[in-house]
């Protein structure tokens, strides 16, 4: 019984990181249809902000998240005025693949000539680092800071995209771009910010999540694959569907590691199989004509 | 064409020829990790040989030296084996080394003995690399070198109950092998051992498993980079550290560049190694001290730029002694038996592995004067490869 709650315990933690990090590559898919490849070298930028501003300029953690968050997004913008702007909803994928993955070795080669290439570490706060105690095993304190991040970020979404003015306008310019503009809203202005939202939302992953994938030039290409996964097993698009795809994924991989290591990422493939097989949309995707 | 066109031809092709061959540079070709995750290995190559350079100059007698370096970017067989075949080819070089990875010098062992040109392997460290060809000498070090001495010291320090952690990889099973190996031999136990897959970065649960055999020590494993640093976090974040059991591991785990990243939670973390950058001896200093005048950061220094300023010494050595014609049996054998202090401490090339001899230190992690270091508290004197040597 211990070891289940424990196995319990690491998978929620973990597929709460997979969450944060790829809910916005799940956004940006499910809502804008780009296909963005460069996600995890946003979520990477984000990460060399805040280990920049800790250890050079010594702030402290929460303005650090803040600075790397709104940062990124501001070293995002020239990309989305000079070239997602054009991609939005309707080119081919093909065209959004080239161009993405063209962004993300260019973004890793520039962090790889300003930063070098070693790995950069965010020191955490006496208060989240180190072991805590919970009854029956002790755990990182982290990873129940990165839990709680993981529930808030889910909840504020849902919030923002249901229940506000935005969301409405949001879903509508999604549903029916054209329609959307006749009646006045500024797809433009929804769209751009959508665009910050989910980069902000990488960046913000990318840092919390750093202690588990640690930042260095090539985790834009090192964890895509992962961030991919979550989010085609989740639906493009669906915050419950990105929960529910990590949280299941977190759970395979991590009950693989505990029980069998030598069968390596073997679970994890399993069940991104398996659900892709039963569910070819991901599990709450809307099939998109 | 005719026969006296042909022949004139052929003549101005044989003058060409001969012309490249007696150009008096000698061009030495370096395999190493120059740009992708394991750059600051390939740049540390470079450090090395440039120290080398910087103080015995570019010319053995009177030919001149060169080092051209290409790169080998990651465990990549196919494209180092071009690489070097090329250096071959086309640049008519007359020695090879560097060599990051294990596999990739298992590529390029079988083009040494056609081509007469001699590999000096400044890192790749798996045991059976010098055998596979007669002109491979090694200066770096090789997992049993530096594991059975953990072992001895593991039991010595009073673990009983060890669980071994390694990468799933050639490297990491020599470690696991060579560890087991010694420890039972000495009368200890070995309850648990998980050979975690190279891609793996959350480590919890493995640490938990641990927690659950019982274990009082892990030895680990894992090649230096991203994963090293998590599995030392979640040692410490899970409470291992607190809860008592020890950690062991080679050098490879605590390399000085991760070192502030794995922060001052990190004190007091056993490996032994066969060079650490704060290695207390006047070669030390000076070697640290020409880098540093050359432009390196002491920062960036790891195990390779010794093995490279010892590689490159070689090289001169091998030159002196063919008097810089192409003959790789007379080179190899010009180096067999060679003795001499490296920044490391004393070495010596082993007659019969052509692999390095050498001290291996037992260190912890320590903070000195407000930087983590490496430092080294007991020494294993004269360390052969314990996989092909059994003294």
């Amino acid at each position: 019984m211990r070891t289940v709650f424990s196995i319990l315990i690491d998978a929620i933690a973990y597929g709460m990181v997979l969450f944060i990090i790829s809910i916005g590559l799940s956004i940006m898919m499910g809502l804008m249809r780009v296909v963005n490849l460069a996600h995890g070298a946003f979520a990477m930028i984000g990460g060399y902000l805040a280990s920049y501003a800790i250890r050079d300029l010594h702030v402290n953690y929460g303005i650090a998240i803040l600075m790397a968050v709104i940062g990124t997004i501001i070293v995002s913008v020239p990309f989305e005025v000079l070239l997602y702007r054009r991609i939005y909803r309707k080119s081919d994928p093909l065209i959004q693949v080239l161009m993405t993955i063209g962004i993300t070795f260019f973004i890793i080669g520039v962090v790889n000539f300003i930063f070098g290439p070693s790995l950069k570490s965010i020191p955490l706060p006496a208060t989240l680092s180190g072991p805590l105690d919970i009854g029956f095993r002790s755990l990182p304190t982290h990873r129940l800071f990165v839990i709680a991040c993981g529930i808030v970020t889910a909840l504020a979404l849902w919030l923002l995209i249901e229940k506000t003015e935005f969301g409405i306008k949001l879903r509508a310019s999604v549903d029916h771009s054209g329609m959307a503009d006749a009646l006045g809203i500024r797809t433009e202005i929804i769209y751009a910010v959508t665009f910050a939202l989910a980069i902000g939302l990488g960046a913000f992953g990318g840092v919390v999540g750093a202690e588990i994938l640690p930042v260095e030039p090539f985790y834009a290409l090192r964890y895509m694959v992962t961030f991919l996964v979550v989010v085609s097993v989740g639906g493009a698009g669906s915050i419950l569907g990105a929960l529910s795809a990590s949280l299941l994924l977190g759970l395979a991989d991590t009950t693989g590691k505990y029980l069998a290591p030598e069968f390596g990422e073997f679970f994890f493939y399993l069940t991104v199989i398996c659900i892709v097989f039963l569910f070819p949309h991901g599990l709450f995707g809307r099939s998109h004509a | 064409m005719n026969r006296s066109a042909k022949s004139i031809l052929s003549l101005a092709i044989l003058g060409l020829m001969t012309g490249t061959a007696s150009a008096d540079v000698i061009k030495v070709g370096i395999i190493g990790t120059m740009s992708g995750p394991y750059a600051l290995f390939g740049k540390n190559f470079k450090m090395g040989i440039d120290a080398w350079v910087a103080e015995h100059g570019n010319k053995v007698g009177s030919h001149e030296v060169e080092f051209i370096y290409k790169d080998e970017e990651g465990p990549n067989p196919a494209k180092s084996k071009a690489l070097a075949q090329e250096f071959i080819v086309k640049d008519k070089v007359q020695y090879l080394a560097g060599v990051y990875f294990t596999p990739n010098a298992m590529a390029i062992a079988p083009l040494l003995e056609e081509s007469k040109t001699p590999l000096i392997v400044m890192n790749a460290a798996t045991s059976s690399i010098v055998e596979k060809s007669p002109y491979i000498v090694r200066t770096s070090f090789t997992m049993w070198q530096n594991t059975v001495p953990a072992a001895k010291i593991a039991f010595k320090n009073g673990s009983k109950k060890v669980a071994i952690a390694v990468s799933d990889y050639g490297p990491g099973v020599d470690a696991e092998a060579a560890f087991k190996k010694t420890f039972e031999a000495d009368g200890g136990a070995v309850v648990e051992a998980i050979r975690i897959p190279l891609a793996t970065t959350d480590f919890s649960p493995i640490m938990q498993r641990i927690k659950d055999s019982g274990a009082d020590t892990i030895f680990t494993f894992l090649p230096s980079g991203p994963p090293t640093l998590g599995f030392v976090k979640a040692y410490i974040d899970n409470g291992l550290k607190v809860g008592g059991v020890k950690l062991m591991s080679t050098g490879d785990v605590v390399t000085e560049p991760d070192l502030p990243n794995i922060g001052d939670s990190g004190i007091g973390i056993l490996s032994t190694y066969h060079y650490a950058v704060s290695h207390d001896s006047p070669e030390n200093k000076a070697f640290l001290a020409t880098i540093k005048k050359g432009g390196g950061n002491l920062d960036d220094v790891t195990m390779t730029s010794v093995a490279a300023y010892d590689g490159a010494r070689l090289i001169y050595k091998m030159i002196e002694a063919t008097g810089g014609q192409r003959d790789p049996a007379k080179a190899v054998d010009a180096v067999k038996d060679m003795k001499w202090v490296s920044p490391r401490g004393p070495v010596s090339i082993d007659p019969a592995t052509r692999h390095i001899r050498q001290n291996v230190y037992l260190r912890s992690v320590e903070k000195v004067d407000g930087k983590l270091i490496n430092k080294e508290s007991q020494t294993f004197a004269d360390q052969p490869d314990w996989a092909l040597s059994t003294k």
